[in-house]
């Protein structure tokens, strides 16, 4: 298990790897400008330079991408569980919620701007409207595909709707769960990013259209790296809770009832 | 040690079951199911009972009313002489499927019942292990389900649903989906196990020389809507032994219930 993760990690560096030298040949190859497509190196070099703002700004979009990723998580969990337990929410909300999906979300970042202005809280909205769904809608499905032997076991062995809800329910639905958890932590940084896009004066998307505006392309390539560490190390750190949380059985990877952004 | 000895037998455990006129209608995709007409069964406490019948006769839903996850729509059961209200607390049922939870160890999954119920840990644990060791599941309890065999799995199921000492075991065709090997080994444990326990048994079955070969009584289904069609004592003593099998008596019985079959039109 082990001995095949690290191998698994050993192809990606060396893809990685082919990708950057192939790139940056190319880019002296063919006397790329600077501008249009600057070289792995060029980035490198700007993205040490300017290392201060680089971070500075990460650690906002950082934070409005993870308050809203939080906020997803709250809502989402106990959202679903009510969905799957009351039949009224289910005939009255649900159907909402799977239609609110078909705006285009990102369509809605000026209005919430318009609404709660140009601070943290539209960029935090914006990410956790853009990140809820996928997680309501795994919390629904996973707790549906609970085997009903299960739980006429548990109703057997006298166990309350609570107690088959922590023991069973949940447990079963927990791949599910984490499963859009982890699209979710992808989710809300790009909606953190969107609201910067529309109004902001820091964070990585602030920074992308300043660096745009300035025809600095090696700034901006330097900022999207930055934006991968940061959707990469979310998606890992919600693997890593799955890993430490879900007992072995359990930790698979089920993506269900996609979204759209 | 014979049955009529069980049921009167100090320490023995078990309470009487009595489904008095039972209906069962129910609604599958859209139309109406009518699986149990007019059921009226005593089951003495203590007593090894096997409800035969063919697929779909509705003896499952006999079983599942007896546990009070359903209610009957028409008539009674009683358990211990009290009308049945909800779930009996104190049943241990065996599914046709294992249903251990995946999650969970064997040890866990076993250990069930105490966590729902609140019972103190260690004599728990202690009772778990014994029933593992009993079934020759002894050094499978940090094992999760998916490592184990179709039969082991089931056996576990077994030693979930005696954990609490239940008064009543319910057993809906649990050896139904295991190899044949595999079923005479768990019978041979079952037997053991009741030998121990002497608590009422409802078990659920198509399986005709297994309900001779098991039980004190026979009870046989017609098809849906199911009926009682006869009861059968099986006057064999207890404990039995897989050599019961070549006592001519069993086959008498064993012939006696095909004939019956043969009769209705379910043979």
């Amino acid at each position: 298990m082990f001995q095949t993760r690290l191998s698994a990690g050993i192809r990606i560096a060396i893809g990685l790897a082919i990708i950057l030298v192939a790139w940056q040949a190319a880019t002296a190859v063919f006397h790329i400008p600077n501008y249009t497509l600057p070289s792995p190196s060029a980035i490198a070099a700007v993205m040490i330079k300017e290392w201060r703002p680089l971070l500075q700004n990460s650690l906002v979009t950082l934070q409005e991408s993870g308050l809203g990723f939080g906020l997803s998580i709250v809502v989402s969990v106990p959202l679903g569980i009510v969905i799957v337990y009351s039949r009224w929410v289910e005939q009255v909300v649900y159907p909402f919620l799977v239609a609110s999906q078909a705006i285009p979300k990102v369509a809605l970042a000026p209005i919430f701007v318009v609404w709660f202005g140009f601070g943290l809280l539209p960029k935090v909205l914006i990410a956790f409207f853009i990140a809820f769904f996928p997680i309501v809608v795994n919390t629904v499905v996973g707790m549906s595909r609970t085997p009903p032997e299960m739980i006429h076991l548990m109703r057997s062995l006298g166990a309350s709707p609570l107690q088959i809800l922590l023991r069973v329910r949940l447990p079963s639905a927990a791949p599910y769960i984490f499963a859009g958890v982890k699209v979710a932590a992808a989710f809300a940084v790009v909606g953190a990013i969107v609201g910067e896009f529309i109004a902001a004066n820091s964070g990585l998307g602030y920074m992308q259209l300043v660096a745009d505006n300035n025809f600095q392309t090696d700034l901006l390539f330097g900022t999207l790296v930055a934006l991968s560490v940061m959707g990469i190390a979310l998606f890992y750190l919600v693997g890593l809770v799955e890993f430490v949380v879900l007992p072995r059985p359990l930790r698979q990877n089920r993506i269900e009832g996609g979204s759209t952004l | 040690m014979t049955a009529s000895l069980a049921m009167g037998a100090p320490g023995a455990r078990g309470v009487s079951i009595a489904a008095s006129n039972i209906g069962m209608l129910f609604e599958r995709e859209g139309r109406a199911v009518h699986a149990l007409d007019d059921v009226t069964l005593d089951i003495p406490a203590g007593r090894f009972c096997y409800i035969l019948g063919p697929s779909g006769c509705g003896k499952s839903t006999l079983l599942m009313l007896v546990a009070g996850l359903y209610s009957p729509t028409r008539g009674r059961i009683a358990l211990d002489g009290q009308p049945l209200t909800g779930c009996y607390p104190n049943a241990g049922i065996v599914f046709q499927t294992d249903v251990l939870l995946p999650w969970l160890t064997v040890l866990d999954n076993v250990l069930l019942p105490a966590a729902v119920k609140r019972l103190p840990r260690e004599p728990a644990r202690a009772r778990a292990h014994q029933l593992l060791e009993r079934v020759g599941l002894g050094g499978f309890e940090i094992h999760y389900p998916s490592e184990l065999s179709g039969g082991m799995r089931q056996r576990a199921s077994l030693c979930r649903a005696l954990l609490h000492e239940p008064s009543v075991l319910l057993m809906d065709e649990p050896f139904g989906a295991l190899d044949a090997l595999t079923r005479e080994r768990m019978q041979t444990d079952l037997m053991k196990l009741w030998a121990d326990d002497l608590k009422t048994v409802m078990f659920i079955t198509h399986d005709i020389e297994e309900a001779v070969l098991l039980s004190d009584e026979v009870v046989v289904m017609s098809p849906r809507p199911g009926r009682i069609l006869r009861r059968l004592p099986i006057g064999l003593d207890h404990p039995r032994s897989p050599e019961v099998r070549r006592d001519p008596r069993f086959h008498r019985i064993v012939d006696e219930i095909r004939d019956l079959f043969h009769e209705t039109g379910i043979l």
